[in-house]
């Protein structure tokens, strides 16, 4: 199976309570929290698309959107 | 069906916390039902009081948000009216095993076939913090100020001795883990029960000096192995995760369906 690529991450910035669950597990430290404590994706060209800050959200705020 | 079509997005953002563990329990049981293809009028969440009993407002599946420590009550009742839908009981470690012990023992050895999802942060959440039977010894609790003298459950152990026929044990660090047993938890049939460590960052981990969301899930990280790993070998302490049994004994809704055959067959 090919690799998935990564298309964009979509972050509800209403939803996020700015937990850092994402950005901290992240493998590969694409994310990180900005001013107002929501999350934000800083190095997008890193991402490996696990998902895993997806699934560990625990407010159904982030999408990993894939090709 | 993508996840978000089995939620109710006019409730969100949700009640909890921010880094509360319950939300990746929703997350993680949102995508085990994704991927097993479920429509969403063919599960009914039932569940009690608390924190963790509010997931039911979220779902878009038939719903029932019903009273402490009864959810599974209520759950049996709904079975054993429509045996053909999948019953998903998410209940908190008070709801499940303080107030609602009872019901969790009984409906484990009748062998109904529900899902329940003991969402386990150690405390009453919902109450401002008070210790539970999943508490444990030593930790600190707005009821237990000098810290905690009762010993807690094993919910694994619990389990199999009341005679479940599926149990498991994750943690919201292990999501994915956790999708594949809720996966296979709620295909099982029998009495299910999938112990999810969770985190109440609010009270438990203020009480506790347990640091915050990532902090805890990184423990949960450091003190779970999987089942029969050399990890555990080496140390003892560590608490296994993955699926302990996995069994199939008579179903109870089956085996009340061959009762009314028989008693019909009597009277014709
Ligand atoms: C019969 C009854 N007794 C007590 C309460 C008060 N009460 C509400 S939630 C709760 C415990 C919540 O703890 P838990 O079940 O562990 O769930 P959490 O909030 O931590 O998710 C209690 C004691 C109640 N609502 N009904
Ligand atoms: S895990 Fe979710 S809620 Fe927490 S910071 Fe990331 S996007 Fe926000
Ligand atoms: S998909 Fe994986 S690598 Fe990409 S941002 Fe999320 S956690 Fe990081
Ligand atoms: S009090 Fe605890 S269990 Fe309740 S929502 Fe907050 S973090 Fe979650």
């Amino acid at each position: 199976m090919a690799k998935p690529k990564l298309k964009q991450h979509v972050i509800n910035r209403e939803w996020c309570k700015g937990c850092g669950i994402c950005a901290h597990f992240c493998p590969k430290d694409v994310l990180e929290m900005d001013e107002k404590d929501k999350a934000v994706v800083k190095r997008p060209e890193d991402c490996i698309c696990c998902k895993l800050c997806e699934i560990r959200c625990p407010d159904l705020a982030l999408d990993v959107e894939t090709e | 069906m993508a996840v978000k079509d089995y939620i109710r997005e006019r409730f969100f953002p949700h009640m909890w916390c921010p880094g509360c563990g319950h939300g990746i329990v929703l997350n993680s049981l949102l995508r085990a039902v994704e991927r097993l293809g479920m429509s969403k009028n063919e599960i009914v969440m039932v569940s009690g009081i608390g924190c963790s009993s509010r997931i039911s407002g979220y779902v878009d599946f038939h719903t029932l948000h019903t009273i402490h420590g009864r959810a599974l009550a209520f759950a049996t009742g709904v079975k054993l009216g429509q045996p053909e839908l999948n019953i998903i009981v998410p209940m908190g470690d008070g709801d499940a095993l303080s107030i609602g012990g009872n019901h969790f023992i009984h409906a484990a050895r009748r062998n109904i076939d529900l899902t329940a999802i003991v969402m386990n942060n150690r405390i009453y959440g919902m109450t401002g913090g008070q210790y539970s039977p999943l508490s444990g010894y030593g930790t600190m609790a707005t009821t237990a100020p000098y810290s905690n003298i009762d010993q807690d459950f094993d919910v694994v152990d619990l389990s199999i001795a009341a005679g479940a026929a599926f149990v498991a044990r994750t943690t919201v660090y292990h999501a994915k883990q956790m999708a594949d047993i809720l996966m296979k938890a709620i295909i099982h049939e029998g009495f299910s029960v999938v112990e999810v460590m969770t985190q109440c960052p609010t009270y438990f981990g203020r009480k506790n000096r347990a640091g915050d969301a990532v902090d805890m899930m990184e423990h949960m990280k450091e003190i779970t192995t999987p089942i029969g790993s050399k990890a555990k070998e080496k140390n003892p302490d560590l608490l296994e995760r993955g699926i302990f049994v996995q069994k199939e004994i008579p179903e109870y809704c089956q085996e009340y369906e061959r009762i009314i055959e028989r008693a019909q067959a009597d009277v014709s």
